[in-house]
C-alpha cells in the first residue's frame, strides 16, 4: 500500500481551480453569485487552516478541559445555527427543548459510543472525541432543524387538525400525535435514507478520508459502518427529545392551544 | 348549566350576565363577527377569558380539568376536521380520544342513519362531499353522547331540506337522551322553529335572551 500523498502548495492551489471555473460559469450567465462563492471559498479556506492548526495543538497537548471546552463550543455553535436557520420565530420555551434535547442526546450517543464500541483510553483523546462528536453533533443538527421546521409548521398550517381534537376531549399529546410522528418521520428519513446508498452511490467523507490517508478500506468500512449507526442512534434520540418535549410548547396548561 | 358574569375576552366578547339553561335547545343568534363563536370556545375552554367568572353546573371552569371538562362538554366547530382514513376511523378516533369504549358497527350505523349519512362505515372520509363531511362529524360528536353539544353553525354546508332534516334529528336526540344543545345559527327562523331559549350577541355583548314563547 502506498503511504499518504502530502499535498504541497501548489497542488492545494491547482484545486482552486474549480473556483475559478465556477465564478466565469456564474459570471458568463449573468448570475450574480460571485461575491457569496468568494466569500465562502476564502471562508472555508482560512476555518479549515485554523482548525487543522488548532487541532494539531489539541492533540500534541492532550487534557480533558481542551476536550471539554471544544465539545461545548461544537454543541453551542449546533444549537445557534439550529435556531437561527429555522423558518420561523421560535418561542423561548421551544428553544430551551432544542438546546436540551441537541446536548442530552448528542452527548449520551457520543459517551455510548467512546465507551461501548470504539472503547479508547483516555475516553476523551482528543484524536477520536473530537472528531466523532463532530460527526454526531452535525448530523443531530441537520436532523433536528429538520424536524423543528416540520413541527412549527404543522402546528401553524393543521392547527384546524389540533383543534379539533381537542375539542373531542383529547390530551394535548393524543391530539399533536399525528404531527409529531410527521416531524420525526421527516428529521429522521435523510439519515436512513443516506445509509441506503451508502457504499453504492457514494462513499462517506470519513471512510473516503481514512483511504486516503493510507487506512485499509476493511478497516475505514469497520469505523464507517460504527459511525453511521452512531450517527443514525443520536440523530433518533436527539429527535425523539425535540418532538417529545416541543409540542408541548405550543400548549398551555389549561390544555390550549397558545394563540 | 352555564352562568356566566362579567365575561371579557379581548375586544370581542363582554358580557355582563348569561345563564343557559340545562337540558334545553338553546340558540345562539348574531350577525357574523359578533362572538358567538368565541363565545362557544370559552364554553369549550379551547380559550379562557381575560376576566370574569363562568359556572359550569355551578362549579367554577378555571377550577375544572379542561379535558375532563371537554369530554363533557363536546365542541363541534363550523368546518370539522374530517382526519384521513374510514368513516369507521372518523367515527373510532372521538371515543379514542373521549377515552370511552369502542362499539359495534351496528350502533356506528345507527348514528349515521340519525344525521341522514348514508354511506359505508369502510368508505373514505376524504372523498365525502362537504356537507357529508359536516354529517359525519355531526355524527362522531352524538356517538361520544357528551351532556351538552356545542355546535357552531352545524348545518352551514347543508341544503335547506337536509339542514331541516338534521336539526329535527338533533333537536330529537338531545330531548330523548336529556341532554343539552346550544347552537350557533345564522338562521332567526331555524331558532325560532327549534329553540327553548335564544341568546342574541351584537358586537360582543347580549342583547337579549330569553324562552321561546
Amino acid at each position: 500500500m502506498e503511504g499518504v500523498i502530502d499535498l504541497n502548495l501548489w497542488q492545494m492551489a491547482a484545486a482552486y481551480v474549480f473556483i475559478i471555473i465556477l465564478l466565469v460559469i456564474v459570471k458568463l450567465r449573468g448570475i450574480s453569485r460571485e461575491r457569496e462563492i468568494l466569500i465562502s471559498t476564502i471562508r472555508m479556506t482560512l476555518q479549515l487552516i485554523l482548525t487543522g492548526y488548532i487541532l494539531v495543538y489539541l492533540f500534541d497537548n492532550m487534557h480533558l478541559v481542551y476536550t471539554i471546552i471544544v465539545i461545548a463550543l461544537m454543541e453551542v455553535f449546533a444549537i445557534y445555527n439550529i435556531c437561527e436557520r429555522s423558518k420561523v420565530k421560535l418561542s423561548k420555551s421551544l428553544k430551551k427543548i432544542i438546546a436540551l434535547s441537541m446536548i442530552f442526546g448528542t452527548l449520551s450517543s457520543l459517551l455510548y459510543f467512546l465507551f461501548a464500541v470504539v472503547n479508547i483510553s483516555p475516553w476523551y483523546d482528543p484524536r477520536y472525541f473530537i472528531p466523532l462528536a463532530g460527526m454526531l453533533i452535525g448530523n443531530s443538527m441537520t436532523g433536528i432543524s429538520l424536524g423543528v421546521n416540520k413541527l412549527v409548521d404543522n402546528m401553524i398550517l393543521q392547527k384546524h387538525l389540533v383543534e379539533s381534537a381537542l375539542m373531542l376531549g383529547a390530551t394535548p399529546k393524543q391530539a399533536s400525535k399525528q404531527l409529531v410522528d410527521g416531524a420525526f418521520d421527516s428529521a429522521i428519513l435523510p439519515t436512513i435514507n443516506s445509509m441506503v446508498g451508502m457504499g453504492i452511490v457514494f462513499l462517506p467523507g470519513m471512510m473516503t478520508g481514512q483511504i486516503l490517508s493510507g487506512i485499509s478500506p476493511i478497516t475505514a468500512i469497520e469505523y464507517q459502518i460504527a459511525i453511521m449507526l452512531g450517527i443514525l442512534g443520536s440523530v433518533a434520540l436527539t429527535v425523539i427529545l425535540f418532538v417529545n418535549l416541543g409540542y408541548k410548547t405550543f400548549f398551555n396548561e389549561e390544555s390550549q392551544l397558545i394563540q | 348549566m352555564f352562568l356566566l358574569s362579567l365575561v371579557k375576552y379581548k375586544s370581542i366578547l363582554d358580557i355582563k350576565t348569561l345563564d343557559i339553561p340545562a337540558h334545553k335547545i338553546t340558540s345562539i343568534v348574531g350577525e357574523s363577527g359578533s362572538g358567538k363563536t368565541t363565545l362557544l370556545r370559552l364554553l369549550n375552554k379551547l380559550i379562557s377569558c381575560d376576566t370574569g367568572d363562568i359556572y359550569y353546573n355551578n362549579i367554577l371552569i378555571n377550577t375544572i380539568d379542561s379535558i375532563k371538562l371537554r369530554r363533557d362538554v363536546i365542541m363541534l366547530p363550523q368546518s370539522p376536521a374530517i382526519f384521513s382514513g374510514s368513516i369507521k376511523d372518523n367515527l373510532l378516533i372521538g371515543l379514542k380520544y373521549s377515552e370511552k369504549p369502542i362499539v359495534t358497527d351496528d350502533k356506528l350505523n345507527e348514528v349515521l342513519e340519525l344525521v341522514h349519512l348514508n354511506k359505508n362505515l369502510s368508505s373514505d372520509a376524504d372523498k365525502l362531499s362537504g356537507g357529508e363531511k359536516q354529517r359525519l362529524a355531526l355524527a362522531r360528536v352524538i356517538l361520544l353522547q357528551p351532556e351538552v353539544l356545542l355546535l357552531d353553525e352545524p348545518s352551514s354546508a347543508l341544503d335547506e331540506d337536509t339542514e331541516h332534516l338534521i336539526i329535527e334529528a338533533l333537536v330529537d336526540y338531545t330531548v330523548a337522551n336529556n341532554k343539552t344543545l346550544i347552537m350557533v345559527t345564522h338562521s332567526k327562523k331555524i331558532a325560532a322553529q327549534f329553540s327553548d331559549y335564544i341568546i342574541e350577541i351584537k358586537n360582543g355583548k347580549i342583547i337579549s335572551q330569553g324562552e321561546v314563547k
